[in-house]
């Protein structure tokens, strides 16, 4: 199946009636197994303690952070070059996930920065370009909200979210590039991991589990936009077909 | 500059100076922030001069917000949006004729403001003129990356508050750069050519961006 294929909405609600089961399935158990090997298998840290546990939410969270403005980037560029009639909704869908992924690390980080570094905040590159990005997330959907239509509304949010891709780069960077407190990438880099396997595995079932979690998260959300456009399509063709119903009452009535 | 770009500019200008003094109410809110700051903080000297060249640069940063949302509503309001979005003129090019103009009417008179502003921030004359020039160089950037928010935001009723909100996250770098600039000059370490250098980049990339982004918001937001 093309992707073009699945520009046809009902298409896509029967693919997604398909898929979604499996997926959910899927993600279930592999937040069983993530959860239970960095609960139990993954070692402590002989500085950090238990307090290590922290980095399987955090680290994965992050990742779906920025992995979900990657998306939007993608499906803005669908809306505006292809004019792909699920691209709008796709980004719509994936931006409450967004912002409630990052708004994740930025708790978890903080409540791990509180023993390790002694704050629950710095002004850091990488907290604060976060920060950004989470307030970006909030801008995009307020710009959604205040816009009637939605392919107008979709559009605009295009604009605004590819304006914004300009911020992932720096979030990915920051701290190569500004040695500040936050630790350097250990996980993707060009030579290879640099931490341990015991704790790499966990970490990386974690972020299979999370991002099984945005897959599904992101279909239901995106099969209720389109309901509910489908909803909005039909009151207004019933509120467009309801004065000539009046009139025509009226008339009978003469 | 072609014909029409110029005659363009000329209206931009007239109708900036000419309609109830909208251009200078940028720089008396300026000086609004700027005096407020004091009191907020405690009249210490030296903890102002410290902290002037920041308190100037998001003093422009708000100026710049204030006004922006002029930029296109206005010409939307009475029509004439409409007809430059007929005129057939490259829509990208009318749109960065139009930030220089709105820069020229109340960006440019935050920056002439800015050395006056930093003698009550007890700033000295290095300061004041590293603070100048990284304003003079860094709110054109301000005003270009505001018209994407401008014109994302023309059609809605209240789109003001929501502008703002869209364009602090796109001009946090050119805050971040202006104010290390103008520190860099005064206090050691770093060079001051090396973040100065940046902000002109940042600048030039929103000479680009801005005009294009903005210009298509506007023709989504037409049709």
């Amino acid at each position: 199946m093309a992707i073009i294929d699945l520009a046809n909405p009902t298409r896509f609600l029967s693919l997604v009636r398909v898929l979604l089961p499996w997926l959910t399935a899927l993600c279930v158990a592999s937040f069983a197994a993530g959860l239970y090997m960095s609960f139990f298998t993954a070692p402590e840290d002989y500085q950090q303690g238990d307090t290590v546990r922290i980095m399987y939410i955090h680290v994965p969270a992050a990742w779906l952070a920025m992995m979900c403005y990657s998306i939007m980037t993608l499906s803005s560029l669908g809306t505006l070059v292809w004019k792909h009639p699920l691209a709008d909704v796709s980004a719509k869908a994936a931006a409450p996930l967004g912002a409630a992924f990052t708004f994740m690390s930025l708790v978890t980080g903080s409540l791990w920065g509180k023993p390790m570094w002694g704050t629950y905040w710095v002004w850091d590159a990488r907290l604060t370009s976060v920060l950004v990005l989470f307030i970006m997330y909030l801008g995009l959907m307020a710009l959604w909200r205040t816009m009637e239509d939605p392919i107008k509304a979709g559009k605009a949010a295009a604009i605004l979210t590819l304006v914004g891709a300009l911020n992932l780069p720096i979030i990915k960077f920051s701290v190569d590039w500004w040695n500040t407190l936050h630790q350097p990438a250990s996980v993707m880099r060009m030579d290879g991991p640099t931490i341990h396997p015991d704790i790499l595995w966990p970490l990386l079932v974690m972020a299979i589990a999370f991002t099984l979690l945005f897959v599904v998260l992101h279909l239901m959300a995106m099969r209720n936009e389109i309901l509910r456009r489908r909803v909005r399509a039909l009151r207004m063709r019933a509120a467009a077909a309801r004065p000539a119903i009046a009139r025509a009452t009226v008339q009978a009535a003469e | 500059m072609t014909g029409w770009a110029g005659a363009l500019l000329q209206r931009e200008m007239r109708l900036a100076v000419r309609v109830g003094g909208g251009a200078l109410i940028g720089v008396l809110f300026f000086l609004a922030v700027v005096t407020v700051v004091p009191f907020g903080m405690g009249p210490d000297l030296n903890l102002l001069a410290r902290i002037g060249p920041a308190i100037l640069w998001i003093g422009a940063l708000l100026s710049t917000l204030l006004g922006l949302d002029r930029l296109f509503q206005a010409d939307r309001e009475d029509g004439s949006l409409d007809l430059v979005l007929m005129a057939g003129q490259p829509l990208e090019l009318v749109v960065l004729v139009k930030c220089l103009a709105h820069w020229v009417a109340t960006g440019f008179p935050l920056v002439a403001a800015a050395p006056v502003l930093a003698i009550f921030l007890n700033l000295d004359p290095v300061a004041i003129g590293a603070v100048t020039l990284t304003l003079l160089v860094g709110t054109p950037a301000l005003t270009l990356i505001g018209a994407i928010g401008a014109a994302l935001t023309v059609t809605l009723r209240r789109g003001g508050l929501l502008m703002a909100v869209l364009v602090v996250p796109l001009a946090i770098p050119v805050l971040i750069f202006g104010v290390s600039a103008a520190d860099a000059a005064v206090s050691e370490p770093v060079p001051f050519l090396t973040p100065f250098l940046i902000l002109c980049a940042l600048t030039l990339i929103a000479a680009v961006v801005g005009p294009l982004a903005g210009a298509a918001a506007l023709r989504f937001a037409s049709d």
